[in-house]
């Protein structure tokens, strides 16, 4: 049994390493962080603490791990699954201050940035070198490097660039004994086992990371982009294999559904055709030749695809009107209802046909519209349910059948997330994606880090307890294999 | 040929976890002088391959631990595809199993990413003879840790895998190598600057005296480069890159030790005695030295780099660089709770792990 936490035994203790206006603890300047991006769960922490040294970091888990409370950090807190959602019993660990590029390297193509750098503010230091860095969530504008590097984050370039992991050379990280480790190297690789991967998309459960190095790509000399319609979604979705096989990789490939399509055009007014059934927006990258010649084959693929309208952008303003649809789609389905809830699966491709006429079953049968934002090209679903939270109800039949989408990316050999994390949202739909061996091996890979489970506990990992009451435990053929193996 | 040999294997691993017997975790052998000798009885793993499933359209296969590396690859290559980390096979009897634990990529590698890049899931028995998987067969997925990645140069040591998916992409459509005769700092400026300028390199090597630049991609836009790099354009292109990726060049045939360094690539040469062979724009360096494992992991330890004693260690040199103490710590944790009996490979890369 833990004893509950003296706070004013915390407090003072905080206060011996940070300056006061470092520390907040007066509930009235708590409620700015009582939530991230998943604005549905909320919750106020004991304190908010914003160190702007590496050595207080130190400190403050030193003192978390001494007092037995619990951390979590939090970088611009625009992450979707509540994963920077404070403990009531906690501390929530605010690295907004660390905001320095310590360092760019233009010929190795890296910069060393601290944790609270936002995504956009690297590209835009480096643009004078012509670089950038290639991982763009859509909230490049306020999420920070820190936060992109523990949810893995992607964004629409994904296929042709990578997540995050892929983007990544070294980061250190302040373990909860107050140790700083480096992990990764200068080089393209490091000694021993990849705890890099194993940090990225870890979700605050491992450490606190203080320092990323990323690396950093030359812009392309050449983009362009086409935008096709389709009268039916199925025919769009085919089209995204038939480029694929042509042996192009698109720099993005997104495709948008009717409902998201009204949406965005009402919204920002990208000149897109109202009354497809889905559109198509595809970009191409490289040299000047390369794209010239590629934007030909899409064209004549989508062509034959039965897309029922092509269009090209005509220049750098076209083919940023094309794309301001897109990213305002989320603000526009905020404009044609009171709420929406995002979701994240991730299916194999081939599946979509099957996964979209089973949510559409589904949306007529919990009452409940939803549009769709789709990373085609990687398989990444964004169906944003349509929802009022001030009906009584009507939030719980949301998160219900946002549910069963997961459980259905998972069905037809998917992922409940893509890119917004586990955090507490998709908590029980872990239950679903993995059996009880394989959460017991995770919560000994945390353990191998944080023996008394401080660091953000109860996010991205459930309990086997949580997983039984939700009912979705997978138990192959009624028991555990190797019952005379200790569990729990 | 197909055969799913998974439940012997488990069962194999089970009965060694009972009696706590320590294995030494056998693919096509091809990477046995990799790492350290594992004193213990052999688990044959190569009995379990073939290839699962294949998605040319999707980008990703899936495929059993045991499956020849060059099998792998002619299936690809049916479909104009390749593994974009093109790695090393050594011999022909080199499987994909051990080519992810062991994590070795090709001269593609700086361009296109590791082999760690590419893994999309795994599925693993653990030293407790668990069946476990992670990741799956999409491009994103960030549901639990990443443990597939993390079986990636682990060197079977946190667990046996049997499947892998992984992420492939097309084979370009044209490739050629422009040779440039120049001194390393010239080389190591030109390797930087094509890069730079966003010209499709897939692969880098300077010999000691000329600089080789391979360009990969569209027809156009291989001869769009080739223009602005000029040089000569060499006769036969796969060989060389062959032989450096199968280390059957001439620089590789020495009986002395063999290191491999990694490093920042803007590094200027070491100043170590020996021959050294550059690739992956000078972030790998191979070195022919007599000099000592100190003096060399020392140099590498001021730059921020690490070295492999790769081949021809005739000592009790460690192969792999030393950790430092909070690394080793994690390290052991680590394997702990994927082997607690520590009988998966100990020893292969460091000891106690």
């Amino acid at each position: 049994m833990t004893s509950p936490i003296d706070k004013s035994q915390l407090i003072s203790k905080l206060e011996s390493i940070l300056p006061s206006t470092s520390i907040l603890h007066q509930t009235e300047d708590l409620h700015p962080y009582e939530c991230d991006g998943l604005s549905a769960y909320r919750n106020l922490p004991l304190a908010v603490v914003l160190p702007n040294e590496i050595e207080q970091v130190q400190s403050i888990l030193k003192i978390c791990n001494e007092l037995d409370v619990p951390v979590v950090a939090r970088g611009a807190g625009t992450g979707l699954s509540g994963g920077a959602l404070p403990l009531s019993d906690g501390i929530l660990l605010s690295l907004a201050k660390f905001k320095e590029i310590i360092d760019i390297d233009p010929v190795q193509r890296v910069a060393r940035v601290q944790p609270g750098v936002r995504n956009l503010a690297i590209s835009d230091a480096v643009a004078r070198y012509d670089l950038y860095y290639a991982p763009d969530p859509s909230s490049q504008i306020a999420c920070t490097i820190g936060g992109n590097v523990a949810e893995n984050s992607g964004g629409v370039h994904c296929l042709k660039y990578g997540l995050t992991i892929h983007n990544i050379q070294q980061i250190k990280i302040i373990t909860i004994e107050g140790e700083l480790l480096t992990i990764g190297g200068s080089g393209l690789d490091s000694p021993g086992y990849d705890l890099l991967a194993l940090m990225t998309g870890s979700e605050g459960m491992l450490g606190v990371i203080v320092e990323v190095t990323v690396k950093l790509l030359p812009k392309p000399e050449s983009a362009q982009v086409i935008l096709a319609a389709f009268d039916d979604l199925i025919k769009a979705g085919k089209a995204v294999g038939d480029i694929i096989s042509a042996g192009i990789i698109p720099a993005g490939l997104e495709m948008m559904d009717k409902l998201a399509i009204q949406a965005a055009e009402d919204f920002v007014h990208a000149g897109y055709p109202t009354d497809a059934a889905a559109i198509l927006l595809c970009e191409l990258d490289g040299s000047q030749a390369e794209v010239k010649e590629n934007i030909k084959r899409v064209q004549h693929i989508l062509e034959v695809s039965g897309a029922t309208e092509v269009r090209i952008a005509q220049d750098e303003a076209e083919r940023e009107t094309f794309w301001k649809g897109r990213k305002a789609a989320f603000p526009a389905v905020g404009r044609i209802s009171p709420d929406y809830y995002c979701m994240d699966g991730t299916i194999p491709r081939k599946h979509l046909p099957q996964v979209l006429q089973t949510m559409a079953k589904l949306s007529a049968e919990y009452d409940l519209p939803v549009a769709n934002v789709f990373h085609a090209g990687d398989g990444n679903l964004h169906p944003l349910i349509l929802y009022d939270a001030n009906i009584p109800g009507e939030l719980e039949r949301t998160e219900d059948f946002g549910g069963k989408i997961l459980e259905l990316c998972v069905e037809v050999g998917g992922s409940i997330t893509g890119e917004h994390g586990v955090g507490l949202e998709k908590i029980n739909q872990m239950c679903v994606q993995f059996d009880a061996l394989e959460l017991t091996q995770f919560h000994a890979i945390k353990k191998a880090f944080d023996e008394k489970g401080l660091l953000n506990p109860g996010k991205a990992v459930p309990t086997l307890h949580r997983c039984a009451e939700f009912g979705a435990m997978h138990v192959h053929h009624g028991e555990l294999p190797h019952p005379e193996l200790e569990r729990f | 040929m197909s055969k799913d040999n998974s439940q012997q294997i488990q069962a194999h691993i089970l009965d060694a976890y009972k009696i706590k017997k320590a294995l030494k975790i056998c693919g096509g052998n091809s990477k046995h002088f990799y790492g350290h000798e594992v004193d213990a009885g052999s688990l044959d793993v190569s009995e379990h391959k073939g290839i699962i499933s294949y998605e040319p359209t999707e980008l990703v296969v899936t495929v059993r631990a045991g499956t020849l590396l060059s099998e792998l690859e002619t299936t690809l290559h049916e479909s104009n595809q390749i593994l974009p980390f093109e790695p090393p096979h050594f011999t022909d009897k080199a499987t994909i199993g051990g080519t992810i634990a062991c994590n070795l990529s090709g001269p593609a590698r700086a361009y296109n990413g590791a082999a760690r890049d590419f893994v999309l899931g795994s599925r693993i028995i653990n030293g407790k003879a668990e069946d476990l998987k992670f990741g799956g067969q999409v491009m994103k997925n960030v549901a639990g840790y990443d443990a597939s990645r993390l079986m990636c140069g682990a060197m079977g040591t946190l667990g046996v895998i049997l499947d892998v998916s992984l992420k492939v992409l097309p084979k370009p459509e044209t490739e050629i190598t422009l040779a440039h005769q120049c001194d390393i700092n010239q080389a190591m400026y030109n390797m930087h600057q094509w890069v730079k300028q966003s010209l499709p390199v897939t692969a880098s090597c300077y010999d000691g005296s000329q600089l080789f630049i391979r360009l990969s991609g569209s027809d156009s836009s291989v001869n769009s480069a080739r223009k602005i790099i000029g040089g000569e354009v060499i006769e036969n292109s796969p060989l060389l890159w062959q032989q450096i990726k199968e280390q059957t060049h001439n620089f590789f045939k020495t009986d002395k030790a063999l290191w491999r360094l990694s490093l920042s690539s803007n590094n200027p040469p070491l100043d170590i005695p020996g021959d050294t062979l550059y690739e992956w724009g000078a972030a790998l360096r191979w070195l022919k030295t007599d000099s000592s494992s100190a003096e060399i992991r020392e140099k590498l330890e001021t730059v921020g780099g690490h070295a492999v004693l790769f081949r021809n260690n005739t000592s009790d040199t460690p192969a792999f660089h030393p950790l430092s103490d909070g690394l080793l710590n994690i390290h052991k944790k680590l394997k702990n709770a994927f082997d607690p009996q520590n009988i998966l490979n100990p020893g292969v890369m460091y000891k106690d792990i």
